[in-house]
């Protein structure tokens, strides 16, 4: 513990490097009540140090928003708050309700794992989680790992997938000897939004704390948004049946025991949404206007342990339980084919990680896990007499080592996963798969005392398909094998501190990366528009670079901090049946063989400049996606302009006693800009949200 | 070393937000079409001046559009619809179904945008939009448009809507009458003063319909129900006074076949269980048919084509592409054959979401030439006014 105090990761012993990833959580802890026990609370910058330490226990560091950074950002959802990332594309489907999913280094939204403290939040059915539904309410930090997360006490899900994102909510810290803590927010704005908030949290004993949080959002999802060429039409409409009322709900337990700690996590979440759907040319004197809606019942609890019974052995238990529950509606008046689709997904989740600390410089890691998701769905008659009701059983298991030896640190990983399906009606279901699959780590500190690192990473994973890719009604294939991800990077970090002078600190990472994308699993149609299957067909290439750049200033009282991000990617389609050998003679037909895959674009960043003075805060961002194309290759036809959005936001701060009040007032989208992520899905333009938070 | 560093991220910073303040986006201009020479050798004249293609695209992709290929100088123009009417709202909307020509008209039915666009026939520039939900096919007789339509009122007991005909003035240009069908009701023909109506019930599954309409066109009712087999589509009259109808199936067991109505009787007096049927065009007395059948037992394609002798009502021929081209097509979707020359084309709608391709293959059936389409390249009109004006 001493060791942590404020710059813990300049312990020089390896022993203790592993000790401290070994105690990382709770230095985690004692490091944020160590800063927050000061009296200006919103001058500490409690977080950079927790990254510090993660950089040091990793071999390759996260992409981290604090919680303190994501505040400043004029963000409502962890979706909006992932465009600040290197490499991640976010496919919005259209304003604060609308569908939104992520995609890393473009492998493809069904490759990224996404985890909630610690443990993956799956979707049997269809393999991609709406990030949309996720608040940064109470959000500690957000993570972005490409490869894996090079932790080793960890379970062999975090092997598991191409790349991860990470969040991580407050866990209670009670400063000055507090036994509890109140903070309300409220948050009003544009689209009539209303949102409001409430954390309790309270010391049981010296070693037992609990925290609840609830939170609901209504809005009405409604706004303007223009079409309009130059030289040809214009209209403005209104983006309709885009209203969300959600209400969520968590309470967690968080205690400490001799040489570890446990926490166990209840979460429920309610919500009802309307799918504005795309904006395509449609009369609206008449009948069919897209009416579908969607409602949404999330609840798990989650449990872990973890103790470190000697120095040599680690254990971490964990275990879930999820129950979701989504209905599907598209009533009679607003389409010809009335849909009434229920499904019902539970997971049951159980994992053990065990750590062994043979040598100061060697560590060796085995993780197991064992998975059960069971589909229940009821729909039409047709729906019902074909559905499979699948059930699958997954287990993983994960050995890793990681050695330091000198200024090198190595990781090398092996992945087992064993696939079962099963239908309860007995019907035929896809066949197992047993699965191997590799990862190696390295890095390695150029010079003993400038804080610059290489680093690399060699990943070969894969995606089952989903039970909708298999078993969906007419759609489903089962016999589709899995989409492989295979993932090379190099890059480096430096990072340097400067005690005095304005420049504060310096931070540069770059990185160039080579993924291959095989067997990708797509929607083909069959014989007419509305038949379709899944087959597995597409080979992508990516290759790209991402870099970033950090830099914190002091003068006098004022603070400035800047973050810039840049990606360069090309994805190239190169499906050898796209090929048609080129063309001459009397064959006058393009060739798409190689183009850059839908939505993808080639340039894209973000910068952010955030500066403090006193009790006042601003934050100015900046997002850029360049040109893209949708579907059907990089013809004139498929171009989607580019868009950029300015956000801005003033936050005042009002400490009196033991209270607080912050006050920020938000502008996004500043110049107005019309835009759409995805072709015929309009973005807002400008709008404006106050939020106030207040601490008790 | 350490001011440098400050002063070289402070510049990029500013240059990076410059640059994109300034000039990223490109101005959004009305896409022109793109003219492709593709039959420089042959002169084709005679009363067929050319023809209109009608692309589809993909369900919720606004990208249905108009090409044109111009007989006399041989080019293919694609996309021409948006440059000649700049100010129609998103152009021409989302899946277009068919296209016909009727006195100075050209009429496109555009499904999933719920309207009939009219055009001029001569400049293809628009001239009114007649709004039906959920629109399908267009047939004339008389002065009138017979447009099919899925989205008659709501069927409370089944909970899914019954089909009708809308009567449009083609004066007038509204839309004058409705006649209820039946389910999902596809392609019409019209024979004398009857109108016959394929109904497929597709959105009914299992429960497809299985019935021919036939509507008396002096009282604009529907006198009778012609029973023929489940999930019918296309209607095709031959000059015997006949109606080929085909029917798709059910993808699982019941496969596809061509049946055969006698105009006479109205009943079905042959079936063709042999003859696969996705669609069908004619000619004098050779009926090219395509099958393009999916199903999912096998989870396979199958591809056939073939020509049916309506005098004989027998298959004549298995294959009428010749010199092997059928194996590059993928997705069969649209046939036509001019009826002057005999030349035929065959479109390949390839993955639905990509611009697919047009053949066009002598009366020998060697390929003359190929080209790029819009997405889902599916129904074509010959028409006998050249389109003006036309840019080379």
């Amino acid at each position: 513990m001493v060791f942590c105090k404020r710059q813990g990761f300049q312990v020089k012993s390896y022993k203790l490097f592993i000790l401290s990833l070994i105690t990382f959580p709770l230095l985690v802890s004692a490091q944020n009540q160590d800063s927050s026990a000061r009296t200006d609370t919103t001058k500490v910058y409690s977080l950079p140090e927790v990254t510090v330490y993660a950089r040091r226990t990793e071999i390759i560091p996260a992409q981290t928003l604090s919680e303190e950074q994501l505040n400043k950002l004029s963000v409502l959802s962890v979706a909006d708050a992932l465009r600040y990332f290197s490499g991640i594309q976010i496919k919005d489907y259209g304003g604060v309700g609308g569908l939104k999913t992520v995609n890393i280094r473009s492998m493809g939204s069904q490759h990224v794992g996404l985890f909630f403290d610690g443990l993956q939040i799956g979707n049997a059915q269809n393999g991609t989680v709406d990030l949309g539904k996720f608040s940064l309410d109470n959000m500690e930090a957000l993570s972005v790992y490409n490869g894996q997360k090079s932790d080793m006490l960890q379970p062999a899900k975090d092997y598991a997938s191409a790349s991860a994102v990470y969040m991580t909510t407050r866990k209670p810290v009670f400063a000055g000897g507090r036994k509890n803590n109140l903070t309300l927010k409220a948050k009003t704005g544009s689209f009539d939004l209303a949102n409001a908030s409430v954390l309790w949290e309270e010391r049981l004993s010296e070693n037992l704390s609990l925290s609840t949080n609830a939170g609901f959002i209504y809005t009405s999802g409604r706004y303007k948004f223009r079409y309009r060429k130059n030289g040809g039409y214009d209209t403005t409409e209104v983006r309709r049946n885009g209203d969300v009322t959600s209400l969520r709900a968590e309470a967690a337990l968080f205690g400490k025991i001799q040489r570890g700690e446990w926490q166990s996590k209840a979460y429920f979440y309610h919500s009802e949404r309307g799918y504005p759907g795309a904006a395509v040319k449609k009369d609206y004197g008449i009948s069919l206007l897209n009416e579908d809606r969607q409602k949404d019942r999330n609840f798990f609890v989650q449990s872990s342990l973890r103790k470190n019974f000697s120095s040599l052995y680690s254990l971490k238990l964990q275990a879930k339980y999820a129950n979701d529950y989504m209905r599907y509606i598209m009533p009679p008046e607003s389409t010809l084919e009335p849909v009434d689709n229920r499904y019902r997904q539970q997971e049951i989740y159980l994992t053990a990680a065990n750590l062994f600390s043979i040598a100061y410089w060697w560590s060796a890691a085995l993780a197991c896990d064992l998975q059960w998701n069971h589909l229940d769905a009821d729909g039409t008659d047709m729906f019902n007499a074909n559905f499979v009701q699948p059930r699958r059983v997954t287990a993983l298991s994960a050995a890793a080592t990681s050695m330091h030896i000198q200024r090198l640190k190595l990781q090398g990983s092996l992945l087992y996963t064993f696939v079962k399906d099963k239908s309860a009606r007995n019907m035929a279901v896809a066949p197992d798969k047993n699965v191997f699959t590799p990862t190696v780590i390295a890095s390695y500190k150029l010079f003993p005392k400038v804080d610059l690192d290489l680093r690399t990473f060699y990943k070969k994973i894969f995606r089952t398909p989903t039970f909708n890719d298999l078993y969906y009604v007419q759609i489903g294939n089962r016999m589709l094998r899995p989409e492989y991800a295979t993932q090379y990077n190099i890059g480096f970090a430096y990072n340097k501190r400067f005690g005095k002078g304005v420049l504060n600190n310096l931070g540069i990472q770059a990185d160039a990366y080579y993924n291959k994308v095989t067997d990708k699993i797509i929607a083909t149609p069959t014989s007419n528009q509305l038949v379709w299957t899944m087959i597995n067909l597409g080979y992508v290439e990516i290759k790209g670079i991402d870099v970033g750049f950090t830099q914190d200033f002091k003068f006098k009282e004022l603070s400035v901090n800047m973050r810039l991000n840049y990606t360069y990617q090309t994805a190239r389609d190169l499906t050898p049946e796209k090929n048609n050998g080129g063309n001459g003679g009397t064959d006058h037909t393009i060739n798409l063989f190689g183009h850059q895959i839908p939505y993808i674009p080639y340039h894209s960043g973000s910068a952010v400049i955030n500066m403090a003075y006193r009790s006042w805060d601003m934050n100015y961002s900046f997002i850029y996606t360049g040109e893209r194309w949708m579907l059907g290759g990089n013809i004139p036809e498929n171009y989607i302009q580019p868009w950029y959005t300015h956000d801005m936001s003033v936050t005042k701060n009002f400490t009196f006693k033991t209270t607080s009040l912050k006050v920020t007032a938000e502008i996004n989208n500043i110049f107005n800009q019309q835009y759409e992520v995805v072709k015929w899905y309009p973005m807002p333009g400008t709008n404006f949200k106050i939020n106030l938070t207040f601490t008790i | 070393m350490m001011k440098k560093l400050y002063y070289t991220g402070r510049s990029i910073l500013l240059a990076a937000i410059t640059i994109c303040i300034v000039s990223c986006r490109k101005d959004d201009l009305v896409l022109p079409s793109t003219p492709v020479q593709v039959n420089p050798w042959e002169k084709v004249t005679g009363d067929i001046y050319g023809f209109f293609l009608l692309n589809e695209g993909n369900m919720g992709s606004n990208k249905a559009s108009l090409d044109y290929y111009d007989y006399a100088t041989g080019i293919y123009h694609r996309n021409i619809f948006a440059e000649r009417n700049p100010s129609e709202i998103k152009d021409l909307g989302d899946v277009g179904n068919d296209v016909q020509i009727y006195g100075n008209k050209l009429y496109a039915v555009i499904n999933c945008s719920n309207y009939l666009e009219v055009m001029d026939v001569n400049t293809a520039k628009h001239i009114t939009k007649i709004p039906i939900p959920n629109c399908r096919y267009v047939a004339f007789k008389d002065g009138f448009a017979y447009v099919s339509a899925y989205a008659g009122p709501v069927e409370i007991s089944e909970n899914a809507r019954i089909g009708y005909v809308a009567k449009i003035d083609t004066t007038r240009l509204v839309v004058v009458d409705e006649c209820i069908v039946g389910y999902q009701p596809e392609e019409m023909a019209v024979v004398g003063d009857k109108l016959y109506v394929a109904n497929s019930g597709g959105y009914r599954v299992p429960n497809y319909d299985r019935t021919v309409s036939v509507i008396d066109l002096n009282t604009f009712t529907e006198t009778k129900k012609i029973d023929v087999a489940i999930n019918l589509h296309r209607i095709q009259p031959d000059n015997y006074g006949n109606l080929y109808v085909s029917s798709r199936g059910d993808y699982y067991n019941i496969e596809s076949k061509t049946f055969i109505i006698d105009t006479h009787t109205d009943k079905v007096t042959n079936t063709l269980h042999l003859l696969p049927n996705s669609n069908m065009a004619l000619c004098r007395d050779s009926l090219y048919v395509y099958s393009n059948e999916w199903n999912y037992n096998t989870k396979g394609w199958s591809v056939s084509y073939a020509i049916v002798d309506t005098r004989l009502q027998k298959t004549v021929t298995r294959n009428f592409i010749k010199d092997g081209t059928d194996k590059q097509i993928k997705v069969p979707y649209g046939i036509a054959v001019n009826p002057n020359t005999g030349e035929f084309f065959v479109t390949d709608a390839k993955d639905y979401v990509s611009p697919g391709t047009l053949h066009c293959f002598g009366p020998d059936g060697v390929r003359k030439w190929s080209v790029t389409t819009g997405d889902i390249p599916a129904h074509i009109v010959f028409t006998r006014r050249r389109l003006q004006p036309i840019n080379n």
